[in-house]
């Protein structure tokens, strides 16, 4: 039976009329993985013993006549960033190379309670600092689509997985572009959530006033299921809001009319991939046909949000990095004499460079003399660019745009250069720095440089807890088009 | 913004991490590529803006001051890269 690319309600029906058991799914998707992860690096721990353990208490419960959730039963993939209790979890860095969490992360929790079944962890930029996977210490992953590409990052390991069909649907992070910008290039759906929509206790912490877990999936149906059960708030994490979660998928609209889109010039940037802008033309076109209300806005702040995110982000990496010291978990260097050789050793031994680069970076910063004239004016500016989106969304209900200026580069693009991933990101920055939420979905294909076709995402942008939104403009435009029904072949047979 | 190789230093002292001679020449070329890129910052009007550090406007979430239960204490000691008797072993700091 072919299971792969089902939607979830498509394996939850199976599952409910008993043409495939739990574990069989399970089963189904495990072995996948073990064909091809060779290929795609996509996953970097598999915790098969325990997802057939828990497949076997949603048999029970099926035998015994009761009734399962829409998610109990469906498999997934978790970035190597979410804590998962006896399961190793890497952040893809050495220095957590043996690290094994005594505790979940709350939306972990989250995932078991609904009965979903983790297959495994995600390969991923090393603690998320990076947009094309290759900073991991355990090798790139690879674009599905054609495997000499990246497939984006810091979530790659997760997107390779979903757009292979590796995986139904797969948990994910964002900070600035890492669910948006894989998505896009591996042409399949995420939802990068308001922040403070979704709790962050349990994900090993990146860029504090950011950080967005999130999902990949393969429609916004889907992302819209698995929204209302990642969102809430939680006691654990002071910094997630006291709000009710909407019934995202019921409330889902499919027409558009009356609602207002706006295009946001600035984000038609020099330098563009003509396919890409293309594609994005006519996915703007298809919105027009639903009934939306297109207008072109202006966001004139737009190219200062890359310069906003590369003093704020490596700031705050720079503290939360500082607890890897190799004194209560992680590596400890087997050569040091004394504290401060423990401490510099370690640390010197188990980061990679990417990592290095943005802590010395933020270090900097934040030192005395410099405080005011980075951070600060950075979050000057960022002030004004969270006024500027305010104001917009006054005009408009949404904005609609690309979700990366190009298609997935090939692999070895980003090496040593430092200022790749701000470059990669900069459509996806300014809202990520308002803590906006945005989904990416596939809406055709472009040409990369040598003329092979590759997927091109198209962003909607919301409003802060604007979720239902860019769900009701998502999910219209699925339903008179199929870019989100197609798959790599290599891994679709 | 070009940084000098003592400034590199400097930097990796207070992050503590031991660069080698060739990581302290990468990274005084890279690091100072970021500071170059961040530069046009300036250009931006910020004066009256207050700064703003986190969007969601909470502030001051508290909790009811009641001690509760450690849950994993047994879990958290068995990942100490070395310990004795449920102590965290280290270097001596005198």
């Amino acid at each position: 039976m072919e299971l792969s690319y089902l939607s979830i309600s498509e394996l939850h029906e199976k599952l409910v009329k008993k043409e495939v058991s739990a574990k069989e799914l399970a089963e189904y998707f495990i072995a996948k993985i073990h064909k091809h992860n060779s290929t795609l690096n996509a996953f970097l721990t598999m915790s098969e013993e325990q997802a057939l353990q828990e497949a076997a208490v949603v048999d029970a419960k099926i035998a015994e006549g009761k009734e399962i959730g829409i998610l109990e039963g469906i498999p997934y993939a978790a970035k190597d960033l979410f804590c998962t209790k006896g399961v190793r979890t890497t952040a893809s860095s050495k220095i957590l190379e043996n690290y094994i969490p005594p505790y979940d992360a709350t939306t972990v929790i989250n995932n078991k309670t609904a009965g979903a079944i983790m297959l495994g962890k995600t390969n991923l930029d090393e603690f998320a600092h990076g947009s094309s996977t290759e900073t991991s210490a355990y090798g790139p992953s690879h674009n599905p689509w054609d495997t000499s590409r990246i497939p984006g990052g810091s979530s790659g390991g997760s997107a390779a997985a979903v757009a292979a069909g590796l995986a139904p649907y797969a948990l994910a992070t964002e900070t600035g572009g890492s669910i948006r910008q894989p998505a896009s290039l591996c042409g399949i759906c995420g939802w990068k959530p308001t922040y403070g929509r979704v709790s962050r206790y349990g994900v090993i912490a990146m860029t504090s006033s950011n950080d967005s877990p999130g999902i990949l999936g393969l429609s916004v149906k889907d992302l819209a299921i698995t929204a209302e059960m990642m969102a809430g708030y939680d006691s654990k994490d002071s910094t997630t809001a006291n709000k009710e979660v909407p019934e995202y998928t019921k409330n889902l609209r499919t027409d558009l009319k009356g609602l207002r889109i706006g295009v946001p010039k600035e984000y038609f940037i020099e330098g563009m991939e003509p396919g890409v802008e293309k594609r994005i033309y006519e996915a703007i076109e298809e919105l027009r046909k639903l009934g939306a209300e297109v207008t072109e806005v202006s966001l004139p702040l737009t190219k200062y949000g890359s310069l906003v995110y590369a003093i704020v982000t490596p700031s705050e990496i720079s503290s939360n990095l500082a607890r890897f010291d190799g004194i209560r978990y992680g590596h400890r260097s087997p050569e040091a004499k004394d504290l401060l050789d423990i401490y510099e050793m370690s640390r010197e031994e188990g980061f990679g460079d990417e990592a290095k680069r943005r802590i010395m970076t933020g270090t900097y910063a934040l030192s005395a003399g410099y405080y005011d004239a980075y951070y600060l004016k950075a979050q000057k500016v960022r002030r004004l660019l969270v006024n500027e989106f305010a104001n917009v969304f006054n005009e408009v209900d949404a904005l609609v745009c690309a979700s990366s200026p190009n298609v997935a580069p090939k692999i070895g693009t980003a090496k040593d250069n430092p200022l790749f991933g701000y470059i990669a990101d900069q459509l996806n920055i300014p809202g990520s720095m308002a803590g906006l939420p945005a989904l990416s979905i596939p809406c055709g294909f472009g040409a990369a440089d040598d003329g092979t076709q590759m997927p091109v995402g198209l962003q909607i942008i919301g409003p802060q807890w604007g979720e239902q939104t860019i769900f009701d403009v998502g999910h219209a435009y699925q339903q008179s088009t199929d870019w989100h029904k197609k798959f790599p072949k290599q891994f679709s047979e | 913004m070009q940084l000098s190789k003592e400034d590199v230093k400097k930097i990796s002292s207070l992050c503590r991490i031991r660069l080698s001679e060739a990581e302290v020449e990468k990274f005084q070329k890279e690091l100072s590529t970021v500071l170059d890129y961040v530069s046009e910052l300036q250009q931006v009007d910020t004066e009256g803006v207050e700064e703003i550090s986190q969007v969601t406007g909470l502030s001051n979430v508290y909790r009811e001051d009641e001690p509760q239960q450690p849950k994993i204490s047994d879990e958290i000691i068995e990942i100490f890269p070395e310990s004795q008797d449920r102590l965290l072993k280290i270097k001596s700091i005198l």
